[in-house]
């Protein structure tokens, strides 16, 4: 049948890593490695390797529009790279029917000098569009880009937004059979990626056939019903979108209600920051994974300083395991404790939150956790540290057995008054 | 039975992913596929050099041009080296410009590909096209520089041979070897950067190996000659100035051997390619 727009089977790609720290090589390295072995009769060594995909077999429907998710570095992106054909795959095998258009960028082959229209060009050539078909939209890339008055202008001269837009503005009148899409919403503004989201909806509801990268979990939602999820180079799951978006946001975390970092390769960069331990505490004061609607809980997050920093604040970032983020807040937000606490010296601290009862709805959430100095550096991000889970007995309303929608789930002042007859 | 005819919808082409070994086979049809990027990345070529610089276009010409003024002062002044009886600034420029068109084609070509290491590792296309895009995108400055060449024939009272009509083959000669020798380059030059450090040395030397500042009569006639022809430059320099100028030796043994080198060049440059190709991406 040739109702399927893409089948891979086993798909597997190795990268050599280690002694080299980009790809390429100097001839002396080569030549070097080559006489050291004829000195010493080795044999060529064994290069260190890493699957960056391994044994990775789906298959997508003509018309589906799938969404591919996971960590940094999973392996995403490689994937997209094979199935473009930009690398090829080390083993395994792939088939691709009808036209394949990829973005893993926009803007690829911008070039400053050369004017907007020249560019609107060139990117389309570059993309794989015929000229009379770039010709024929190219009012309505220009129209959606929102850059006529500058089309005639070289791009260098262009804001960072409206170089932006253009870019985006070609690759989205990309008409080809099969679309790979990495992450290129992560930029512009966000007026601009609502244009661009509802672009890409579009394009999805025109029977086309779509791959979506993306860290932004509810685009993924609204873009894809299905959802494929990539962990460490293997695919580990295939699930209707929110069931994978809520499997990737609370696997592998810790469920425990404590999170530690000792042994984590990312520290040596937060230097002098150093995170140790997160934590919530439940209604009676117990480090749980699990807290009660109805009852105040706390979050502890334990960090040492190996000096003094200036300015530091310590902050959390709570989000819905679907993604959407429901706050933030640091710990030196009061203006008082900011001016207490402007220099902090070398040292051990704990800082807690107290989350008032009656807030959240039930659910699981996602706890970030962020250490900087305003304007000056940001020492240590994690944005999805650990997760909980929050049960709602109790809440307000809870005598009907329903469930209510929102991350919210606020006692609020109500008065019921007669307003006559 | 009645034969119901149902609309055959038209088969999406099929693209098959897997490892390659070995050889990889050229594919031009796809290259064919893929013509107008070629036209888009030597047009982009071209228009970015000529608005970047102060005098643009100009270069094109000032280049050669001022090339020969010191050739005609170092060579045909100082040193007096025989010009075949032809002026010696037009003996010169007439040498320049495939020389010119050679030199700046292998000298982007090489550096090609790492300079395009954003389009590769973001897009799929033909890789052969970078190079060759590179190459072609010297041919605007020829003829530019050809136009110099026409006035000052006018200014000597130079009449073109009747030769003339084989100054394409020449033209194509050089391409064609400024191609075989960019491909070897660019792809070597993904994998080592050294060879970008060494290219403005082999030009350089390449340059003296050519009839560029003498006449290719200077070798002796004989087997040297032909030897001289494995130079295939040595055959389109030559091959130029008898077909504008009526002077030199005509077309010989020595034009035979460097065709034959050239495409042998070519060939080898673009199966190694090919074959280095599948890397790219990630090496670069």
């Amino acid at each position: 049948m040739s109702e399927l727009a893409i089948r891979t089977e086993n798909l597997g790609k190795r990268y050599r890593i280690g002694a080299m720290p980009s790809g390429y090589r100097t001839l002396r390295d080569s030549l070097m490695s080559g006489l050291r072995r004829v000195g010493r009769r080795e044999r060529a060594p064994a290069f260190e390797t890493i699957w960056a995909l391994r044994s990775v077999t789906f298959e997508v429907p003509r018309g589906q529009v799938l969404g591919i998710i996971g960590r940094n570095g999973a392996g995403k992106s490689t994937l997209l790279k094979l199935l473009s054909r930009i690398t090829e795959p080390t083993e395994g095998y792939a088939e691709i029917r009808g036209r394949v258009g990829s973005l893993l960028e926009v803007g690829t082959g911008f070039h400053p000098e050369l004017t907007g229209r020249e560019n609107i060009f060139l990117n389309g050539a570059i993309l794989g569009m015929r000229r009379g078909e770039t010709e024929r939209k190219f009012d309505e890339i220009v129209a959606f880009a929102e850059v006529e008055r500058f089309i005639d202008t070289p791009v260098k001269r262009y804001s960072s937004g409206m170089y932006l837009r253009l870019a985006f503005a070609v690759a989205a009148h990309l008409e080809p059979e099969i679309l790979l899409v990495d992450e290129v919403l992560a930029v512009g503004d966000a007026e601009f990626q609502r244009k661009c989201l509802g672009k890409m909806s579009d394009v999805a509801h025109q029977g086309r056939t779509v791959l979506f990268v993306s860290h932004n979990m509810s685009a993924v939602q609204r873009l894809t019903e299905e959802t494929i999820v990539i962990d460490h180079g293997q695919l580990v799951l295939r699930a209707p979108s929110a069931q994978a978006v809520d499997f990737y946001m609370t696997s592998g975390m810790a469920q425990a209600g404590e999170r530690l970092w000792e042994g984590d390769p990312r520290l040596a960069s937060a230097a002098p920051f150093r995170p140790v331990a997160l934590r919530v505490f439940d209604g009676r004061g117990r480090v749980s994974g699990q807290v009660a609607s109805a009852e105040p809980f706390t979050i502890e997050f334990e960090y040492a300083l190996d000096q003094a920093i200036t300015g530091l604040r310590v902050g959390l970032y709570l989000s819905t395991s679907r993604g959407e983020p429901v706050f933030t807040s640091f710990d030196t937000d009061d203006q008082k404790a900011f001016e207490r606490h402007t220099l902090r010296p070398g040292g051990r601290y704990r800082s807690r939150c107290r989350i008032p009862a009656d807030l959240l709805n039930e659910g699981r959430f996602v706890l970030g956790v962020n250490a900087s100095s305003y304007r000056i550096r940001s020492y240590f991000t994690d944005e999805n540290a650990m997760t909980f889970s929050v049960d709602g007995t109790g809440a307000p309303g809870s005598h009907w057995p329903e469930t209510r929608s929102g991350s919210l789930r606020p006692a609020l002042d109500w008065e019921i008054t007669e307003a006559g007859p | 039975m009645s034969l119901a005819v149902a609309p055959v919808p038209a088969e999406p082409p099929v693209t098959a992913i897997r490892p390659s070994r070995g050889w990889a086979e050229l594919n031009l049809g796809e290259l064919w596929h893929y013509r107008e990027l070629i036209y888009f990345l030597t047009w982009r070529d071209v228009k970015v050099r000529y608005k970047q610089t102060l005098l643009g276009a100009a270069w094109a010409i000032l280049k050669p041009f001022l090339t020969m003024v010191v050739f005609a002062v170092v060579f045909g002044q100082l040193a007096g080296i025989p010009t075949d009886g032809a002026p010696p600034p037009i003996f010169y420029f007439a040498g320049l410009l495939p020389w010119v068109l050679f030199q700046d084609g292998v000298t982007k070509a090489g550096n090609s590909l790492v300079a395009g290491s954003h389009l590769i590792t973001k897009i799929y296309f033909p890789r052969l096209a970078i190079p060759l895009a590179s190459v072609v995108s010297g041919v605007v400055d020829f003829a530019l520089a050809f136009l110099i060449l026409a006035a000052m024939m006018v200014y000597y009272g130079l009449r073109p041979t009747s030769a003339l009509w084989s100054l394409p083959l020449f033209l194509l000669l050089a391409l064609a070897t400024a191609l075989g020798v960019g491909l070897w380059l660019s792809a070597m030059n993904v994998a080592y950067r050294d060879v970008g450090y060494v290219i403005p040395f082999i030009v350089q030397a390449w340059m003296y190996a050519s009839p560029v500042a003498y006449s290719a009569t200077l070798i002796p006639e004989g087997p040297w000659r032909i030897v001289y022809g494995l130079n295939p430059m040595a055959g389109v320099i030559q091959g130029f100035r008898w077909a504008i100028l009526g002077v030199g030796a005509p077309p010989s043994g020595l034009l035979a051997v460097s065709v034959v080198v050239s495409v042998l060049v070519l060939i080898g440059g673009a199966l190694y390619f090919r074959r280095m190709e599948r890397t790219f991406a990630d090496v670069v």
